[in-house]
């Protein structure tokens, strides 16, 4: 079987969730390899987390060139794996620098390229890989054959169940050393200010999202309060953001964060159609808005026609006093 | 400053979007216009333009009716347009649109700046500016929600959910903007009559020298083989509050064990 490689996505050598789903989809297609850019003191803690997905070998590429510069160098440390391994596809996540990559390997290489997919799976005969998207709002389900050159795959969070490998994959690790040329280091990072972290999970990852719009009147109490209850990442409209009330990393829609979580709460959002783009594909959909007309309940599981400052405070107490 | 800004027509989202038999986007039954999300580096190129007795040029491919997209941009103020149209780029993927532009904007020629939108609102893959700056061979500067060029450097900002970060680059460079760096200005009137007299050209493949077995649908790199419209979700339970609405709310997420 031939390898598959998977860019890990992690925080300070905590990877991410999205990272074991494409391992996990990975192992579909063939031999997993994780290509992992880390400093030297990140690496270790990432290591066993892929092993317990499923990765056979480990690139660790701690060059500081790729870390600092945008998207090219990491273009050239993949087009180098692929031609070195002769690897059957590649998966990234679908985040901007995933699909960035993503379309120019795809480019340099002469291989097809799709991004944003939801599924992947082997074609017949091994003869590339077959990916389903969701697109228009989540309105169509598009299924696409990728067999020309060495497929190219980004993957949206919260699209595979993740499943551990089970057993003890003996984790290879390999010290990738590639020459990265000039004209890659052209666009440099010069400074980076982590953002201040909530407690709450990940937008992209969470398996519950509690977002508020432009009802919240400013206000993200009560979604805060609901969403804490809940164990759930806050998201926001463009209205509430482009009013300064959240900031913009937590919009969602088209222009923001796409989501797709077990259970999105829509709290005082009236359902635009840019808004939809970016959490349609959710698996339960919830709403709580004063206005029965509002375009967001077409697509509810459960519906409250009501107060988002009386009925969210009081969701949130009845499921703390459940929870016990 | 000689700038070059990639516009896209896209059909409107507010109608219904579909597939043709061919499975490429619907382009005819719908109405279009020039993509929300490339007025911002419209207005982008117009401001840094105006500081520095820059020139402003509007590049689009596709169908004719994309010419729409570039007079609303000559409205908004910009200098010129180029209007890339031929019968055979129909259906064509990401790959083969970058291939397109990178030939335009070579042939346009002396270029400081190219500026494109966040992503296609029909699209909406976010790649043509990487595979533009790989196929020009300039850096890639994109996703910038703030910018400024000083002294041949491109600066911006770029946040993602766990950083915000400053990035660097000597021009010639691609820049994508997102929706958050400007405020679109309006045409106005004067805008609207100045732009019937501003040139505008349209180039074909041959123009451009590319081979039409490179582009279109029949040179696209992956193969859809299926595309089925979503049954539209079925609406649950919608209760109104009479004073038990979060109660029923919790109810309800503890029956589908999310507490
Ligand atoms: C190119 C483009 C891109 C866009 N991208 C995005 C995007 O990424 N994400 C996005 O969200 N939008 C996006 N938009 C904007 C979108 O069209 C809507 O304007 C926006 O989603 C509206 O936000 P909202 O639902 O919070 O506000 P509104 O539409 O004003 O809705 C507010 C709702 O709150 C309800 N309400 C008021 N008070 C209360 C209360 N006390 N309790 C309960 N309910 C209450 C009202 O009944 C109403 O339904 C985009 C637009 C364009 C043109
Ligand atoms: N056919 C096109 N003509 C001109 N510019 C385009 C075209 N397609 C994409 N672009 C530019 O590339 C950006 C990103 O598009 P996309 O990668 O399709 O999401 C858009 O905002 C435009 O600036």
């Amino acid at each position: 079987m031939s390898e598959v490689l998977v860019l890990v996505d992690h925080v300070e050598g905590a990877v991410r969730k999205s990272t074991a789903e494409l391992l996990t989809a990975a192992r579909r297609l063939g031999e997993p390899s994780a290509v992992l850019v880390a400093a030297p003191e990140h690496a270790d803690a990432a290591r066993e987390s892929l092993g317990r997905y499923g990765a056979e070998k480990v690139y660790r590429v701690e060059a500081p060139e790729v870390r600092e510069h945008l998207v090219a160098p990491l273009v050239d440390v993949f087009a180098n794996l692929v031609e070195r391994t002769g690897a059957a596809a590649v998966l990234l996540p679908s985040d901007p620098d995933g699909n960035e990559v993503a379309g120019r390997l795809a480019v340099r290489t002469g291989s097809g390229v799709i991004t944003d997919a939801v599924d992947v799976q082997p074609a017949e005969d091994g003869a590339g890989v077959r990916t389903v998207q969701s697109v228009f709002a989540g309105s169509y389900t598009v299924t696409s054959l990728v067999n020309r050159g060495t497929p190219v795959v980004t993957l949206k969070p919260n699209s595979v169940p993740v499943e551990e490998a089970g057993g003890e994959a003996a984790v290879v690790e390999e010290a990738v050393d590639v020459s990265i040329p000039e004209e890659s280091l052209a666009a440099r990072i010069v400074q980076r200010s982590e953002k201040q972290q909530t407690g709450r999970p990940g937008l992209t990852e969470a398996a519950i999202v509690v977002s508020g719009g432009r009802g919240t009147g400013g206000d993200f109490g009560p979604v805060e309060q609901l969403a804490d209850a809940l164990g759930a990442a806050v998201g926001a409209s463009r209205a509430a953001v482009d009013a300064g009330w959240y900031p913009h990393a937590y919009q969602v829609g088209q222009t923001g964060a796409s989501v797709s979580p077990q259970l999105y709460v829509a709290a005082g959002i009236s359902g635009a159609i840019q808004h939809r783009a970016g959490m349609q594909t959710s698996k339960t959909i919830v709403a709580v808005n004063k206005d029965a007309e509002a375009p967001i309940f077409e697509l509810v599981d459960f519906g409250v026609v009501g107060d988002l400052f009386t009925v969210l405070p009081q969701a949130a107490e009845e499921i703390q006093r459940r929870k016990g | 400053m000689n700038i070059v800004v990639c516009v896209k027509y896209v059909p409107d989202a507010q109608a219904g979007r579909g597939f043709e038999a061919d499975h490429t986007t619907d382009r005819q039954g719908v109405d279009g216009l020039l993509s929300e999300l490339d007025e911002y580096p419209v207005e982008e190129a117009l401001k840094l333009a105006e500081a520095t007795e820059g020139t402003v040029t509007v590049l689009t491919m596709g169908p004719e009716d994309a010419a729409d997209a570039i007079k609303r941009a000559l409205q908004m103020g910009a200098d010129q347009g180029v209007h890339v149209c031929d019968d055979a780029i129909a259906g064509s993927d990401a790959v083969a649109t970058s291939l397109v532009l990178a030939e335009a904007i070579r042939k346009v020629g002396d270029i400081d700046l190219v500026l494109t939108g966040l992503a296609s609102t029909d699209g909406s893959m976010s790649v043509v500016p990487a595979m533009l700056a790989e196929r020009l061979g300039v850096p890639q500067v994109t996703f910038a929600s703030e910018l400024s060029v000083e002294e041949g450097t491109v600066r911006i900002r770029r946040d993602s959910d766990v950083a915000s970060e400053t990035i660097e680059a000597r021009l010639p460079a691609v820049v994508s903007v997102t929706d958050v760096i400007n405020e679109p200005r309006y045409p106005s009137f004067k805008g609207i009559m100045a732009a019937k007299k501003k040139p505008v050209e349209t180039w074909t493949l041959a123009d451009l020298g590319v081979d039409a077995s490179q582009v279109g649908l029949d040179a696209a790199w992956t193969t859809v083989e299926s595309v089925e419209a979503r049954p539209p979700r079925e609406q649950g339970e919608v209760v109104t509050d009479e004073g038990q609405g979060g109660q029923a709310l919790a109810e309800f997420l503890a029956s589908r064990k999310f507490v």
